[in-house]
């Protein structure tokens, strides 16, 4: 199993100028497949190919973009099972707990959110990704024993059917949903 | 988009595709050719590259070239669950999956069993869409924001055994 060793890039309020956000805008589909795609991509919103690369190179830094590079669909290439994994962590532990879990290569997402009580006591989100149950369930138990997790409350919601998924779209150009 | 989606077999993913789906996760080459730079390192021609990928898309193995956002870095967005009963679950389903603001809408297994992610320009924007599906649907919605992110994301190690 592999371990990253890297901190953890906490989110760096971001500056988006007007340029960023059509670029934002061009590229949330992907980018062209073509030789010179930055020089593409600058062509439909009138920005030079140094000036993309320059802005895409500082949305990296400033993690606005958390990562550029293939973005393959688990499901599809094999990976069926995924859990929401969540967590009831005391307030003071969840940074140091939360940094712990985030650093393994099968946790996808691991985020702090609200607890909603007496709903939902939940405070840390993990998605954790495996090709069936078991192996779901065994990523776990590594977390667990990892992280020291042992006396931690815990639930695993399976997915069961996916209704929907796709990019976020950040700046659609059609109306507002009109089914109101 | 009701594309045809394949099968996944392991066994008919050629070595090239299979570097091209775990290889270049994260740092695409900014450079003024990254699929050459690509292509460079994978022993191929530049062409081969944007070709495979271009199947690869059309396939459904890969959504796309291109970036992951960091959450709430631009627009505001939440994960929201609903705790439906059985009988209306796909009918509340269908309700959320058409706001073109949802981008990810899952069933799962737990008393709340809906949980989908809502994104839209702005704070006011997110909450008007929440109320409207509680409105809608009769079934209250739960609006559980991220507070931090402690996730560092570098892909994800495929495995072909």
């Amino acid at each position: 199993m592999k371990v990253t060793r890297k901190a953890p890039r906490w989110p760096v309020p971001a500056v988006l100028d007007g340029d960023d956000e059509a670029l934002i805008t061009a590229i949330q589909g992907g980018l062209p497949l073509v030789p010179e795609p930055y020089a593409e991509l600058g062509r439909r919103i009138g920005l030079s190919e140094d000036e993309v690369i320059a802005r895409l190179r500082r949305l990296q830094e400033t993690g606005v973009i958390k990562r550029l590079g293939v973005v393959v669909r688990h499901h599809e290439l094999g990976y069926r099972a995924n859990a929401m994994t969540v967590w009831d962590i005391p307030d003071d532990q969840v940074d140091t707990l939360g940094a712990c879990m985030g650093r393994f290569e099968f946790v996808t997402l691991c985020y702090r959110r609200p607890r909603r009580l007496p709903d939902w006591p939940y405070n840390l989100f993990t998605m954790i990704h495996g090709r069936d149950r078991d192996e779901v369930q065994a990523n776990i138990a590594l977390l667990v024993r990892e992280c020291g997790l042992e006396h931690i409350a815990h639930e695993v919601l399976f997915s069961r059917r996916r209704f929907k998924q796709r990019g976020a779209l950040y700046h659609a150009p059609e109306p507002a949903h009109g089914g109101t | 988009m009701h594309r045809q989606r394949e099968v996944y077999d392991g066994e008919r993913l050629q070595p090239l595709e299979k570097r091209l789906l775990n290889d270049f996760q994260h740092d695409l080459p900014l450079v003024s050719r990254p699929f050459a730079a690509m292509a460079e390192r994978l022993g191929v021609s530049e062409q081969d590259v944007i070709d495979t990928l271009a199947a690869l898309r059309e396939r459904g193995f890969i959504s796309r070239v291109g970036a992951v956002f960091r959450a709430n870095t631009i627009g505001a967005s939440t994960l929201a669950a609903m705790a439906l009963p059985e009988d209306e679950l796909e009918k509340v389903a269908e309700l959320v999956n058409g706001y073109r603001e949802v981008n990810h809408n899952y069933q799962r297994e737990h008393r709340f069993n809906l949980w989908f992610v809502v994104t839209a320009e702005d704070e006011a924007a997110l909450r008007r869409v929440l109320d409207d599906i509680e409105t809608r649907s009769g079934h209250a919605v739960l609006h559980l924001p991220m507070l931090a992110d402690y996730h560092i994301d570098l892909g994800f190690e495929l495995q072909w055994t």
